[in-house]
Parts: C-alpha cells; structure tokens; sequence
C-alpha cells in the first residue's frame, strides 16, 4: 500500500515528477560520462600498447605514462643496436609519438620493425607506406572521420595520403614513417620509446630486471604494469579528483532537488497528511512514505541519467569523433545509483520530519 | 467507570493558545455515552463541539479534565497512545469527506486496513455493511469521479472498516444535498441498529440531530441541555 500511495503521488504531478528525474539525472549523466572517458581513454590505451605484441616499452627518464606528452630524447641508432643485442630480444621498435589533439597521438614508425613487432601487420585494406608523407590509420579512425584507402588526412599541417587501414589496437590510430616524423618535429635520431619483444613472454620480468639494473634511470615497463601506470596518470591528471567533485556536486543537487520537491510536495498534501493521521498513520509511516517517494525519485533520475549518459557519448564521438574514447561502464550504474540516493534521502530528511509533525487537525482543515 | 460507558468525560477544558491570547474551547465538559449509542451534537460554531471530537478521538490532548474512551484514559496518553486510538478505536467521517484524491474508493478504504495492520481482506461484516453504502460498483473510481454522496458513503467504509469501537461524524450531511443527506443519515442509523456501533455526530441541522438517540446541545465550550 506504500508503494502504491507513492506511484499515485508521482502520478499525479507527473511534469513535478519528470522535473525532478531530468534534474537528477543530468548529475548521474556526468559521474558516467566522466567515468565512461575515464575507463575509455584507459582502455584504448592499454589495447593498442597489448597490439603492438610487445613484452616491453623502454622510455626515457623523464617520460610520462602517457608517451605523447613527452619529448624524444632517447639515441636511436646506439639504443636499438644495445637492446637488440640483449638476450631473449626477439625484435625491437623504436617510436616517436607526436600528439595531434588532447587524446590523439601520431606515432612514428619503420614499417619493418612494426611488422616485426606484431608478428604481421593486419591490414583491412591498402598497405605499407609507399612515400614519406603516407598515413596508416586503423578501423576506429577510419569509420570515425569517414576515410578509406587514398584520402587525404590534414595532420602537422600537412595532407598525407591514406595508404592502408589496419585493424584496431596496433599501437595507434594514426601511424606516419618514423623519419618523416623526426624530421617535422627536429628530432632526427631521437625516438620518445622503444618496444622490445622478447623471444618467450614468461621472461619478461627477468628482462626487465636486467635492464632495470643495467639502464636505472630509464623506463623499462611491462605491458601489464602499463594498464595500472596509464590508470594511475589518467587520475594524477585530476580525472578521479574531477570525478570526485561531480560526485560532490550530484549528491548536493539529488539532495537539493529531492528537499526541494518533496517540500513542495507536503505542503501541496498537508491535507492528505492531515487524512492519514487522522487514520492512524504514525510519524515513522508519514516519514516512510516521503522517503519512499524520494527514493523513486532518485531511481528514476538515475535511470534518466544513464539514458542521457548514452546520449552524451553519441554527442561527443559526434562532435569529436576519433578522439575521446568514451565507454558505458555497467558497474558505476549502482555506484550512480547509490550516490543519487544518498542524495535523495538526506533531501527527504528535512520535507519528511516536517510532513510527520504536522499537527493533524491543523492539517484537516487546511484548504 | 461503567463498562457500558464507552465515553465517560469529565470537567474537560481546553485552551487553545493563539499568539499571546488563551482561547478557552471547552470549558467544563461532562458527558457520558453509552456503548452502541448514538447521540447528536448540536450547537452554534464556536461552541465547542469540533474541540470535544477532536480530543475525543485523539487528535489533540485536553488541557485539563478526565476523558476515558473505551477504557483509555486520554489524557495520560502520549502521542503515540493516540495515534493507535485512531488505527483502531475511532473512525472518523468529516464534512469534506477527506478522501485520498490519488486513490481509488477501494484503496482509501485500503490504506486504513493497512495504517491499522489489519488483513488486505475485509470481513464478512464489513462486505455486508459495504453493500449496506450502495458503493460496490464505484469503488474503482477515484473521488474526483465520485458524487458528494458517494465519497460521503466511502468515507464511511473507511470509517467502520476497522470495526471502531466509536464512530465521529463531523457534520456528515454538511456538504450534501437534501436526498444524500437522507442516505447518509439513514445508512448511520442503520449502522448504529444493526451493528450496535457507538455513533456521535456534529450538526447543524435539527433534522439530522433527531437520528440520535439523544441530542447534546452546546454552547460557549459548555454542554447547555441533553434531550
């Protein structure tokens, strides 16, 4: 009967009830959009750097997790020659990485070492570079900026011919000849990282401790150790602290919100309120119901927000498309959900202690 | 006190503060009501005789004076107290009947099983006294769709569906027309004679009053003449 005395009261002010959902919703849509970049940009990392078939990326002291934020100072020519000639190497790749948009990077590369490196470059059409200004681009790119084999793609100010289009996470979308890179950024025999593929991936940790020992103040990171290093960047980048404060501000506009409607909602039903004390209703069954209705609110403004949440993504990959990899992360929809109705109940305190001390003969005759 | 006393008040005074000002309501009330009895309160407004229901069913304590109700003394109950007297002891009809308007006829009448913990099912008594109210072909419609007679008849399930011990009736026929007032005086009368029920009721209207076995005149927070 509860349940039923709150669905009709949603029921009857359904543009307060729709109001109430949209405003709840948009901070549910933010905790998830940020969430699902967050997750996304992490994971389209960590796949492209696996696709590379690498067992180890070596990186310069000062490098940051993420390469393209950092400059090429590693030697090419002495740094490859030593780490080929390290046991248990198999084949080596040296890259430069230059970044063309906040999350879009370009990668430098020799084709031979990058076919070496996985094992065959995995083409959906075309092929290798044929000339300096020759661009390689993989499925997400292509379908996202609408390119196939023979456009041009504007990149460094630059057009560059559409040679191939490989499948997804090799690497990077975007991948230009090593030289022509080095010499648009005058970086000529310098590479931003090396990957080194190893003979059998189960030496993987010997080798990283030999080269740790052996070069100390470089990088030498493991691909599983890269997906917890891009994770820990992503948030040192202030990701989780920005998600920390939207969760802030969602609980603060659930319980804004919920006050709000719920307040409104009492003094429209202090009659109502008047009928139910009149009937015996206690103090803890008036305070049941409004909390009730509060927490419908709540989950109906978390369903709203992960709607909307589906919209954003299809807003952003429209407007930037081939940038921001964003995903829709199943497990924060109860993490929303709990945040929205920590919200909605601390909201409904106050309209609920109110509605539960309202003298009942004031109540019955007020009009 | 008598067990054949349902009501038994005595020296009953309450003052209504209002801003600064006390506004005496009742003044030294006496009045006994026997069980299955059913007696009419007439009076001028402002006599008293809301005030007297009120605290009779619990909705506000006495500031003084002793009021028993079917065994409990009123003015030693706390909030609380009165708040169960009201699940199960007293059943209210008022002059605006005072449905739920989002619910149903079948759910207000629903909603005071349940506020009581009673059974989802009513009893037979209660199936005959519904059929009693003419009311079995409207109770899935909301009060918005309901005639003034009607919700008055609703109204008066809710009521008794708890099997009150005693039923307040604040000017029943206040908002009815001539016939509805008839109905609803007639299914009171009714539900007093067969099923024994213990019934007070407010009104203006001399006609009305001579349902009740007695009739209770007040004025000035005082009982002026029993007849």
């Amino acid at each position: 009967m509860t349940g039923k005395l709150v669905l009709e009261n949603l029921k009857h002010k359904p543009m307060r009830s729709l109001l109430s959902f949209l405003l709840i919703g948009i901070p549910v849509t933010l905790i998830l959009t940020l969430v699902g970049l967050s997750h996304g940009m992490i994971d389209d990392s960590n796949r492209r750097a696996r696709g590379s078939g690498a067992d180890l990326v070596v990186r310069a002291p000062t490098s940051a997790a993420f390469a393209s934020m950092s400059t090429a100072t590693m030697p090419e020519q002495k740094f490859l020659a030593y780490f080929s000639s390290q046991p248990h190497v198999k084949a080596v790749m040296g890259v430069v990485v230059h970044t063309v948009e906040l999350v879009l990077a370009i990668n430098g590369i020799d084709y031979d070492q990058f076919n070496r490196m996985t094992g065959g470059v995995r083409f959906v059409k075309g092929g290798p570079f044929q000339g300096p200004y020759d661009v390689l681009i993989d499925r997400y790119y292509a379908q996202q900026k609408h390119k196939a084999v023979g456009d041009t793609i504007n990149l460094l100010n630059r057009d560059w011919r559409v040679c191939g289009v490989i499948e997804e996470g090799q690497l990077a979308h975007l991948l230009v000849p090593l030289k022509t890179l080095q010499e648009l950024d005058e970086v000529n025999g310098k590479l931003n990282q090396i990957y080194l593929k190893l003979d059998n991936s189960a030496n993987t940790d010997m080798v990283k401790a030999e080269l740790k020992q052996a070069l100390p103040e470089y990088q030498i990171i493991s691909m599983e150790d890269l997906a917890s290093l891009v994770r820990e960047s992503v948030n040192r980048q202030g990701l989780s602290d920005f998600t920390a404060v939207v969760i802030g501000i969602a609980i603060v506009i659930g319980f804004a919100v919920v006050c709000l409607s719920m307040y409104m909602a009492v003094l429209q039903r202090t009659r109502e309120i008047g009928i139910l004390k009149s009937l015996g209703a206690s103090k803890s069954f008036i305070v049941r119901i409004i909390w009730a209705e509060a927490l419908l609110l709540g989950l109906g403004g978390t369903a709203f927000g992960i709607v909307l949440s589906y919209g954003a993504r299809w807003v952003i990959v429209t407007l930037k498309p081939a940038s921001f990899q964003i995903e829709i992360v199943y497990l924060w929809w109860p993490i929303a959900a709990g945040i929205t109705l920590a919200g909605a109940t601390l909201g409904a305190l106050y309209p609920g202690l109110s509605a539960a001390s309202h003298d009942p003969i004031e109540a019955l005759s007020y009009e | 006190m008598s067990s054949a006393r349902i009501i038994e008040i005595r020296s009953l005074h309450k003052i209504y503060r209002v801003g600064k000002v006390d506004v005496p309501a009742l003044r030294g009330v006496d009045l006994a009501v026997k069980r299955g009895e059913f007696l009419s309160i007439v009076g001028p407004s402002g006599s008293g005789k809301s005030t007297l229901f009120h605290i009779i069913g619990g909705l506000t304590p006495p500031s003084s004076g002793q009021v028993r109700v079917a065994d409990q003394d009123l003015a030693a109950l706390t909030d609380a107290g009165r708040t169960n007297l009201r699940k199960r002891t007293v059943g209210f009809v008022f002059q605006k009947f005072n449905l739920l308007p989002n619910l149903t006829a079948r759910d207000n009448i629903a909603v005071a099983r349940y506020i009581a913990g009673t059974d989802s099912k009513p009893d037979p008594q209660f199936e005959e006294a519904l059929r009693a109210l003419s009311i079995a072909n409207r109770l899935d419609h909301k009060p918005s769709a309901l005639s003034g007679g009607e919700q008055q008849r609703v109204a008066i399930a809710r009521a008794i569906v708890n099997h009150p011990a005693i039923l307040l009736a604040d000017e029943p026929t206040g908002n009815l027309d001539t016939e509805n007032s008839k109905a609803v005086l007639e299914i009171l009368r009714d539900l007093n004679e067969r099923l024994g029920q213990t019934i007070l009721m407010i009104t203006h209207n001399p006609e009305a009053a001579q349902y009740g076995h007695r009739i209770v005149i007040m004025r000035d927070g005082r009982i002026m003449e029993t007849t």
